[in-house]
């Protein structure tokens, strides 16, 4: 259990490529080369300029998310976004959870001890389920470095903004949960 | 839409940027170092699966996505979708590119936000690999458990918005 916050985790020892992408790479080439055969040159070249000019677009703003993401994590004191979070309860406590969790840059290597530190900091497991449910589906970095790119602006933002109640929904219900009797207090030491 | 996401991203980039030179240059540096490496780091995988999942919504053929994900799929479009989600195993560009190729192949947009909604939340590896050894177990259930009716509720929320 992680108790102290600083100095922050290591970060996942990232490659610029993983065997999630290689996979992708092959499905990708072999759907390529399906285009390419049963549809002619022509429709291969149409496809591939527009998905490469999809991503090219939203290179500007992968670069932004990923320095937001830098320059949030050097500067916002996760001792104090804990703190917060810990001695908060009732509504407020899961509406500023769900807020650091759209807040809270990086990967499930930052977030879960960040969130295993509110628990024992003395938030209830709503607080904690709405924050991760809130940096799953509405956090920033993630939805501008990951989503932009694959689904473009317009659809991100929507699904974003169906999004937005969702982390008060689940923690509400985990807050009915634990009421009916669910225990978990007894693991957090 | 695009021109003023870009001018508030890099406005907060701006900010932030100032911010930490306030507090030093050291401060300063680091901050781009970090984000400029992400970045790199990144655009591989970013650029082959958004060209690659173009390539595999063009090679398949639209007659057997429509009736099991299409628009006129409905719930049941949705449960598979949901379901679908929670069994992709892999990273980000897994499910992205998955969810990208079925959107641009004749998925319904609320299942596709039903996937990609079940895929992020509790996608099972994730939970097993990631959550489990970082957190108290029964935490992580009770969030998993609380966690099963939001794709549903994404995909509601997201046709009574009605897409832009």
């Amino acid at each position: 259990m992680h108790t102290t916050l600083s100095p922050p985790p290591p970060s996942r020892r990232r490659r610029a490529f993983d065997w999630s992408t290689a996979i992708i790479a092959i499905l990708a080439f072999a759907a390529a080369a399906t285009v390419y055969l049963r549809d002619g040159r022509q429709h291969f070249f149409d496809v591939l300029v527009s998905d490469v000019s999809l991503f090219g677009e939203m290179l500007p703003k992968v670069l932004a998310g990923c320095l937001i993401g830098a320059f949030v994590t050097l500067l916002l004191p996760r001792e104090m976004v804990a703190r917060w979070v810990g001695h908060e309860s009732g509504f407020t406590g899961l509406l500023i959870a769900a807020f650091f969790g759209f807040l809270l840059p990086g990967g499930p290597i930052t977030i879960y001890p960040v969130a295993s530190a509110f628990l024992v900091m003395g938030a209830d497991a709503g607080a904690v389920v709405a924050f991760i449910v809130s940096w799953t589906l509405i956090g920033y970095t993630r939805a501008v470095v990951w989503e932009l790119p694959f689904f473009g602006t317009d659809f991100v933002i929507w699904r974003i903004v169906a999004a937005i109640p969702l982390p008060i929904v689940a923690g509400l219900l985990a807050r009915i949960v634990v009421r009916a009797g669910y225990q978990y207090r007894d693991e957090i030491k | 839409m695009t021109l003023a996401i870009n001018i508030l991203l890099w406005g907060v980039v701006g900010v932030l940027a100032v911010i930490a030179a306030t507090r030093g240059r050291v401060l300063l540096n680091d901050g781009v170092h970090v984000g400029v490496m992400e970045f790199v780091l990144l655009l591989p995988r970013i650029g082959i699966g958004v060209v690659g999942s173009g390539f595999v919504a063009e090679a398949l053929p639209n007659e057997w996505i429509a009736p099991w994900l299409g628009p006129e799929s409905g719930l049941l479009g949705i449960v598979i979708a949901t379901l679908g989600g929670a069994l992709t195993p892999g990273g980000p560009v897994v499910g992205f590119s998955i969810g990208a190729a079925a959107l641009k192949s004749g998925a319904g947009a609320p299942q596709v936000i039903a996937y990609s909604t079940a895929w992020a939340l509790y996608a099972i590896h994730r939970l097993v690999i990631w959550e489990v050894p970082m957190m108290p177990a029964r935490v992580v259930w009770l969030r998993a458990l609380v966690s099963l009716p939001l794709p549903f509720l994404a995909a509601g929320l997201a046709i009574l918005l009605g897409r832009p």
